[in-house]
């Protein structure tokens, strides 16, 4: 099923499978590791459930939903 | 190691690092040059290069570390520099004769894309595979020998913080000098390799270096592609867009590039790195489960904070005692010895009585300071700006600027430099003109003195917490709502469609080094002492000057009848009216007029004048006592309440900085906005101390 990381919950995994937009964040995202293929877990949201805190390619990464919204995860 | 210049000339090899942020560059900078750059843990702490020298062998190294970046399109300034060092674009550092790639071994996949677009540029390099003592712990085993064989370049494991492999470095470092290994072909990208072939031959002559056209044929409108379509013009762009298209058909070249490294790197990583299950320490679960606890989480976080002002006044008062006898002994001591005359006054009124009663502070500085580091080294901060994310878009800011302002607690110099870590120029300067009203260190004694002498320490809210300590909260909450209204307004007038983003990575948890935790302590007390020794020095004696001529009659043991007739006196009188409407009498408006170039100048000030002043009580009584005496000229008290509440608040407020003010002009590389800063601050420190005394008055009255 397919759905956007900024839907999924705390210690859900999935795999990335694409993203919404082409724009400069997701430029800067694919350089930090975040490409078709590679496993993703929401570790835990901010108090105010944003940002998030996603393991990725080996490593913590937080980010804010906004940006999530466009990670296509498939779980 | 000897520079003598009995070796044969040499010209120095400039050797720089490169890696991705927090990955422990400054740690092997420091340990391969003796150097103390600034290590924390967490990404951006070094936004500036630095060099340092080394012999090695029959060589010279000048070796330059540079901030940290996730890849060679370098968006913020940080990124620029460490990008524009390796090119050879800074102006004085001519290109590197070879790199050394610091790699941390704990996040091989993410380091290895920057690693590899350095080794696309052609420059000579050795890999330094930091952080090998971490990895048993995470059940990573990583087979060297076929990841160098990949790689094509010499890799040595290391642990920057341990000295492990450090010398096995060196000598990598050395053997590369003599004889480079030519960088192999990595075949990453081979249908964007052809592309930049193509037009290097074909711009051969304006001798663009392959790294360079490289960027610029990659990162649409990056800084690299501005520059060439600048140097190179129409021919340029034009062949440079028809291979794009041709290319990407659509997509940017720029996904592309990092799709295709990704896929490389991840067929490389199957040969060489094997993770098992880590050993999972218990404890630091545990912490971290609880520290992001959102409720337990913050309130953890606030009774630190509240321990840590009380810890700052009740743990430090005794050193402060024993601080403050030291100082009145040696004022005695000076006086006794020199007797009554000129000098003796000038050395232990002016001298003694005002750096002294400045250096009574330092315990205090260093309590906050090991609190700060310790944020710095566990890995904390970073979490911090996680949680304060939401606070910081409340602002119109990017989650990127809680660490600059978090810098500024502890002075807000690194804390604006520290702001080049931010791509977008308007939340930067949201963020430079918010840092300065954090609270910083040179605020504390001004604070201190004053709550501590004026402030009773009673218990309120059923005896958990003091008076005083509450006071110093409320000062800090007022500067942190000051910055954040300044940052507002300067994102609202600069409104953007553009949103800005925050990504931040976290860093795992690590025990603080105690040699770490000495060093910045150290470091910061010299620095402390250093401008106790120069710009308070300075002003102290230029205050005494002005307090004790002219003499009241020519003879050596006459003092001035008055210090109100001294050029002080008349000088401060005459400003005086303006300063009236905030309780201060001409004492307190010189005191506060000396402290613009550094705030904790005041202390000084005042320590001078009252100890010059003959009609207050005699010399060896510390300041906190003359300042509770001092009465105005009708005979009631200077420091009443309203009055010091309403000065507290205008040193909350007020830019009385001449650092901050130099380093915003050079971080804004404009005078307008220091100006802009400093009038504003200035006149919101007017305004909160006018507002605070003259209601407090009135309501004093009314009771
Ligand atoms: N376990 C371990 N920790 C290390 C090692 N080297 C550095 N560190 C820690 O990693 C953190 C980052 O070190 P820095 O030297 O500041 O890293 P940097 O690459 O200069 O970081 P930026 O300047 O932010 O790019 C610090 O907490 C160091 O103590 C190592 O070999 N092993
Ligand atoms: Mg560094």
């Amino acid at each position: 099923m397919k759905t956007t990381l900024a839907k999924m919950h705390v210690g859900q995994t999935g795999e990335i499978s694409g993203f919404h937009e082409s724009d400069q964040t997701v430029e800067n995202l694919l350089q930090m590791g975040l490409t078709e293929g590679s496993a993703i877990e929401i570790l835990r949201l901010a108090p105010s459930g944003d940002p998030i805190e996603c393991r990725v390619s080996g490593y913590s990464l937080s980010m804010r939903k906004m940006d999530a919204e466009l990670v296509i995860v498939t779980i | 190691m000897d520079f003598g210049t009995e070796k044969t000339a040499l010209d120095a090899k400039i050797v720089t690092t490169i890696g991705n942020p927090n990955t422990g560059k400054s740690t092997l900078f420091n340990r391969l040059t003796g150097l103390r750059q600034q290590v924390s843990n967490f990404p951006g702490v070094t936004v500036e290069y630095a060099k340092g020298r080394l012999a090695l062998e029959e060589f010279h190294l000048e070796l330059i570390d540079v901030p940290g970046t996730y890849s060679l399109t370098a968006q913020s300034p940080d990124e620029i520099v460490a990008v524009d060092v390796l090119q050879g674009a800074v102006p004085e550092i001519p290109l590197p004769d070879a790199v050394i790639i610091v790699i941390d071994s704990t996040n091989l996949r993410r380091n290895l894309f920057l690693c590899t677009q350095v080794l696309e540029a052609g420059i000579p390099a050795v890999i330094a595979l930091n952080m090998t003592d971490s990895l048993p712990a995470l059940g990573i085993e990583i087979n060297y020998p076929t990841l160098e064989e990949i790689l094509g370049i010499p890799l040595i494991p290391v642990s920057a913080s341990t000295g492990d492999g450090i010398a096995d470095l060196k000598t990598a470092v050395v053997n590369t000098l003599r004889k480079p290994t030519p960088n192999r072909d990595l075949a990453i990208c081979p249908d964007i390799d052809k592309a930049i072939e193509q037009l290097l031959s074909l711009f051969a002559k304006h001798q663009v270096s392959s790294i360079e056209m490289r960027r610029a044929f990659i990162d649409k409108d990056g800084l690299a592609d501005e520059r060439l379509s600048g140097r190179l013009g129409e021919p340029y762009s034009q062949l440079r867009d028809e291979l794009r298209s041709g290319l990407g058909k659509g997509r940017s070249i720029s996904a592309i590039e990092a799709r295709d490294r990704y896929s490389w790197i991840n067929a490389a990583l199957k040969k060489v790195q094997s993770v098992q299950d880590p050993n999972k320490n218990k404890a630091v679960e545990v912490l971290d489960r609880v520290l992001n606890q959102p409720l337990i989480g913050s309130l953890i976080f606030v009774l630190t904070m509240g321990a840590v002002f009380q810890a700052v006044f009740a743990w430090a008062s005794p050193l402060i005692e024993l601080i403050n006898l030291g100082v009145a002994a040696l004022s005695q001591v000076s006086s006794d010895y020199l007797g009554d005359g000129l000098i003796s006054s000038f050395v232990s009124n002016g001298l003694i009585s005002g750096v002294g009663s400045v250096i009574v502070f330092l315990p205090q500085i260093l309590i906050l300071f090991i609190f700060i580091i310790i944020l710095e080294d566990t890995g904390y901060i970073s979490r911090a700006a996680f949680l304060m994310d939401r606070v910081m878009r409340g602002m119109g800011l990017s989650g990127q600027a809680f660490i600059p302002m978090l810098s500024s607690f502890a002075c807000a110099v690194p804390g604006i430099m520290g702001t080049r870590i931010m791509a977008d120029r308007h939340d930067r300067l949201a963020t430079i003109l918010a840092a300065p009203f954090m609270t910083c260190s040179a605020r504390l004694p001004v604070y201190s003195l004053l709550i501590g002498t004026f402030i009773p320490n009673t218990h309120v809210f059923g005896g958990f917490i003091y008076l005083q300590g509450l006071t110093l909260l409320f000062l800090y909450l007022l500067g942190i709502v000051g910055g954040g209204i300044t940052a507002l307004i300067v994102s609202l007038l600069f409104w953007k469609r553009k949103k800005s983003t925050f990504l931040l990575e976290m860093p795992p948890y690590r025990l603080p080094k105690l040699s770490n935790v000495a060093i910045k302590l150290y470091g910061r007390a010299v620095v402390f002492l250093k401008r106790a020794g120069t710009i308070i020095f300075s002003v102290a004696v230029l205050v005494w000057v002005l307090a004790s001529f002219p003499m009241g009659n020519g003879t050596k043991t006459e003092m001035p009848p008055s210090i109100s007739h001294s050029y002080l006196g008349q000088m401060s009188k005459a400003v005086h009216p303006l300063f009236a409407p905030l309780g201060w009498d001409w004492k307190v408006t010189a005191g506060v007029i000396a402290s613009f170039p550094a705030r904790e100048v005041i202390i000084a000030a005042l320590a001078t004048i009252y100890a010059v002043d003959l009609s207050s009580d005699g010399k060896a009584t510390p300041l906190s006592e003359k300042i509770k005496n001092a009465m105005h000229e009708n005979g009631t008290k200077v420091y009443t309440i309203p009055m010091v509440l309403g000065l507290l608040v205008f040193y909350a407020l007020c830019l009385q900085c001449m650092a901050t003010v130099a380093v915003i002009r050079k971080e804004t590389e404009t005078w307008t906005w220091p100006i802009i800063s400093w009038v504003y601050m200035t006149s919101l420190g007017y305004g909160g101390a006018f507002l605070v005394y003259q209601v407090g008055t009135a309501m004093a009255w009314a009771t």
